[in-house]
């Protein structure tokens, strides 16, 4: 119906000569804000419903709850206490000290990384469910380039950087070549290398030259220590990287003619050709950015941590990327937020099972619970009653149209 | 059965499309709805066919207040509505069609297809509309079609018929018929609403006009209103109607076609062994009814879609392999048939839209980086020369009317030097003042010394812009004749009669595997 009804608007009654300079700023400012009050209002939702979550879970609540006809208020009182200290906690493992702090910023880096991915391929019409295994590829590749070369300190880093992105940006560019040159579904394409890339790693850590000395495990050996991110104003480099990488993203998808193609063919491929641009350069250009992305999100998990290359290296990166750069509206700065947002939940949930003895699942509740509720905005808006504006929503539904 | 309308108003937002809106249809009267695109005829019918739920007013049949919440509600109170998009299953016989959605049975869900047939059967004597029950949807021309539409009104006793822009889609043969329909629809008693924005349509066939402009009823009249008043009724201002140009000075030639063949995804031939020449100054209008090839044609022009035989050469050169891409930079300007598929991006703003094929030039990229003074500028000029009626340059598309929409595609088309301009339908679903613009403009183009190829269905428009026109048949040309010759000889060719001296009678008359005006779906337009 909206569509019936744009077509049947007259035409505005302002002049042609309407200063646009000024206009502008006002016009994407207040186009921004049902989306940003979205965002809010989904948090605020899954919130509460944590809330209930946590309530549930607390036996001294609970018990209270169990007379609340006698006495209500102390079952109210017991709940809202369970609550509060569960969220207290949460939000103090997350930005309550130095530490936390920078448990948050290095937890959003690598998601920083992959959700800018993600948004990427969205905003050229394709829904990348790859990051997962272009994140695998990008850090296997960091991880064999860091514990068998031997490179000086900058370089070292540099070269494993490098590599994780050629390998992500590789594993993506098949989907783009695959679906520009066959028209295969990119969404099929991506699961199914996101298991190919799996199996591969698994595969490469039964080999003796991905093995630690001396060991039968799939684990590999540490990389060096001149190929680790150093550590930058109480944080490691990886978060000015990803940081880095969002501008990058940003400056791409507006400032330059490729990006200015890549936003075209996604919003309407037959009209982008008509224009003359090559709707397959621009799948597989920004299935090859997108995977190089989650490549860089993958060297993040090698780089940037202790831990050895590993079958379970990618966590759920790959697929929480997913949901940042949904909650991020495929937006470089939304995704940024978001990204923090998800590292927040992620360092706190920590400390909140430590100090309350709230499960670390619930923080992984919250985020499922955010993000079904942005999928659903028409819920969000009859619950909270935010003005019914075209647009939320089609994020998620766009890559099945393509 | 008497429709009143009596204040009815409906908002979008801050926007009033339709303001407070008094109607009267009397029963058994022909009532034209006239007005331009955007002036709210499709929002007041889709309140009263349960579509919209209006802010104020109300709708009164026979004299009692009525609502109705669903379309449902509407045809149980006996309103009919024929849609400009056929609302039919193409693998469907006509009486399943018309069946679909109160299918009768027998025994336990046993379709009972005779009683169906029997009611088509019985509609189509009582009121002459002609259509076999048993032939499939898909196999039937479009005015048959449309002939199914009514008769599944009809089956649910609808006492008043809405037909939203019910030529669009026909040749002047079938409108004619269509007319008569109306009349014999009318004389059984039956209330018609008929919704256009055709000025001659509405003088041939209307009890009473009513002009709607921007939401606001203007008047009533009959038919006996000139053109030009009802016009300016429409449009709220003198308007031109016939396209102003001198005699054409055509030059060297610019466009050759040879012998082209379009065989599309399905393997069959939808253009077939085309040939013609187009000269730079001259406008050649190729006419016909949808679906005849011309899509397909203008679209291997372009480099859309490669022709599986036959050259295509601009001054000389063969470009019979090129994209689009080399096409618009050899200088080929095209405005398409459909805008909002293929013409801009509706969420891009109008400023990027305004270069959506310029954008990799100077002065708008330097190498890889895209220069948003220079768009902005580019779009700040544009609006201003081509009159775009937009919020800012930095509104998306989509929410600009649709004259407006076509401004902005016609702006950029026309920003570069051309040596060849095509325009497919360059005027559907705008409005007369929108048209008269259009029109002006193409004719500058071709006095500039640029070639025009003009594909339309539109037959004023034909009549009122070409040099020389070709006619399109079944994916064929079946005559090239001068703009002098008459409707009748034209609407005749058109329907695959050959009249014109040029036509190729041999091979017209060879055998078709399939006549592409049976596809219903064809670049219908989406207005």
């Amino acid at each position: 119906m909206s569509e019936q009804a744009k077509t049947e608007q007259p035409n505005p009654p302002d002049g042609p000569n309407a200063a646009p300079a000024p206009r502008k700023a006002v016009a994407s400012l207040s186009a921004y804000l049902p989306t940003v009050t979205l965002a809010i209002a989904s948090i605020v939702l899954a919130l509460l419903v944590g809330a209930v979550l946590i309530i549930v879970s607390n036996d001294d609540a609970l018990s209270k709850f169990s007379y609340f006809f006698s006495a209500p208020l102390d079952g109210i009182k017991a709940g809202l206490n369970a609550v509060g200290d569960a969220y207290w906690a949460l939000l103090k493992g997350s930005v309550g000290s130095g530490a936390a702090l920078r448990g948050t910023l290095e937890k959003a880096a690598p998601l920083i990384c992959g959700g800018l991915g993600v948004s990427l391929a969205f905003r050229a019409g394709l829904f990348n469910i790859g990051a997962q295994g272009q994140l695998i590829a990008g850090a296997t590749a960091a991880a064999y380039v860091g514990f068998t070369w031997n490179l000086p300190v900058v370089l070292h880093l540099l070269a494993a950087l490098v590599a994780a992105m050629v390998a992500g940006g590789i594993w993506g560019g098949i989907v783009g070549l695959l679906k520009a040159q066959t028209g295969a579904h990119e969404v099929i394409l991506t699961i199914m290398l996101n298991y190919v890339a799996l199996q591969i790693l698994r595969w490469l850590l039964n080999l003796n030259a991905f093995q630690a000395p001396g060991s039968d495990n799939p684990t590999s050996p540490l990389v060096d220590s001149d190929a680790r991110f150093p550590q930058l104003f109480g944080v490691h480099l990886g978060f000015y990287v990803a940081l880095l990488a969002a501008v990058g993203v940003w400056w791409l998808l507006s400032r330059t003619t490729l990006g200015f193609e890549m936003r075209a063919v996604g919003a309407n491929p037959d009209a982008a050709r008509t224009a003359g641009m090559s709707v397959a350069k621009a799948y597989v250009l920004a299935m090859v950015v997108a995977g190089l992305l989650a490549g860089l999100a993958g060297a993040q998990q090698i780089v940037g941590h202790q831990d050895p290359l590993t079958d379970g290296i990618a966590g759920s990166i790959g697929f929480d990327s997913i949901t940042v750069a949904l909650l991020g509206r495929a937006t470089p700065s939304g995704t940024v937020l978001a990204a923090l947002l998800f590292g927040a939940l992620q360092s706190g949930g920590i400390q909140m099972q430590a100090a309350t003895g709230t499960p670390l699942s619930l923080s992984t509740v919250l985020q499922a619970l955010i993000v079904l509720f942005i999928a659903a905005p028409a819920l969000v808006r009859s619950i909270v009653r935010i003005r019914s504006q075209d647009g939320a929503g089609t994020v998620l539904a766009k890559g099945w149209n393509a | 059965m008497q429709l009143e309308i009596r204040g009815l108003t409906k908002r979008f937002g801050s926007l009033t499309a339709n303001d407070s809106i008094d109607l009267t249809v009397e029963p058994a009267e022909i009532h034209c709805l006239l007005g331009e695109n955007g002036a709210g005829k499709s929002t007041l019918m889709n309140m009263l066919y349960g579509l919209l739920d209006p802010d104020d007013g109300e709708i009164l049949l026979e004299g009692k207040p009525v609502h109705f919440k669903t379309p449902g509600d509407a045809i149980d109170a006996g309103i009919g509505m024929v849609h400009q998009h056929f609302m039919l299953v193409p693998v469907f016989t006509v009486a399943e069609n018309v069946m679909l959605g109160r299918e009768q049975t027998r025994g336990v869900g046993v379709l009972n297809r005779a009683k169906a047939a029997d009611l088509v059967r019985e509609l189509s004597q009582r009121y002459g509309l002609a259509v076999d029950s048993n032939a499939l949807i898909e196999d039937l021309p479009v005015g048959v079609q449309q002939r199914v539409e009514i008769i599944k009104a009809l089956a649910n006793d609808a006492k008043i018929l809405i037909l939203d822009e019910p030529t669009a889609v026909l040749t002047p043969q079938e409108i004619d018929e269509l007319m008569d329909i109306m009349r014999s629809l009318r004389d059984n008693g039956t209330s018609i609403v008929f919704i256009t924005h055709k000025l001659k349509e509405v003088r041939a066939i209307a009890d009473r006009i009513t002009v709607i402009r921007r939401g606001k009823v203007v008047g009533t009249t009959t038919r006996h209103a000139s053109e030009t008043e009802l016009a300016e009724m429409m449009v709220g201002r003198n308007v031109q109607l016939t396209v102003d140009k001198a005699a054409a000075k055509p030059g060297e030639v610019v466009l050759g076609v040879e012998h082209i063949t379009v065989v599309d995804e399905r393997g069959v031939t939808v253009v077939d062994d085309v040939s013609f020449e187009v000269q730079a100054g001259e406008i050649f209008a190729i006419a016909g009814v949808q679906g005849n090839g011309q899509t397909e044609l203008i679209k291997s022009l372009l480099g859309l879609v490669r022709p599986a035989a036959g050259v295509i050469s601009l001054v000389g050169k063969d470009i019979s392999r090129h994209g689009p891409r080399e096409s618009l930079g050899d200088g080929i300007g095209y405005i398409p048939e459909d805008r909002s598929h293929d013409g801009f991006v509706g969420s891009f703003s109008v400023a990027e839209n305004l270069v959506l094929d310029l954008y990799r030039d100077e002065p708008f990229s330097s190498g890889f980086s895209l220069s948003l003074a220079q768009v902005g500028n580019n779009a700040g000029q544009r609006i201003q020369e081509f009159d775009i009626r937009t919020q800012s340059a930095y509104t998306p598309v989509s929410s600009l009317s649709g004259g407006n929409q076509q401004k902005v595609v016609v702006a950029r088309e026309l920003s570069r030097p051309l040596r060849l301009l095509i325009a497919s339908q360059p005027t559907r679903g705008l409005d007369v003042g929108s048209i008269e613009f259009v029109h002006k403009r193409i004719v500058d183009q071709r006095d500039k010394g640029t070639a025009v190829v003009i594909v339309s269905t539109e037959l004023d428009e034909v009549f009122g812009l070409a040099d020389r026109i070709a006619v399109m048949f079944a994916g064929r040309i079946v005559g090239v004749v001068d703009p002098g010759i008459s409707r009748e000889d034209i609407g005749l060719l058109m329907a695959g009669a050959q009249v014109g001296a040029h036509s190729d009678r041999s091979r017209a008359e060879s055998h078709r595997t399939e006549d592409p005006s049976t596809r219903p779906d064809r670049g219908a337009g989406h207005e």
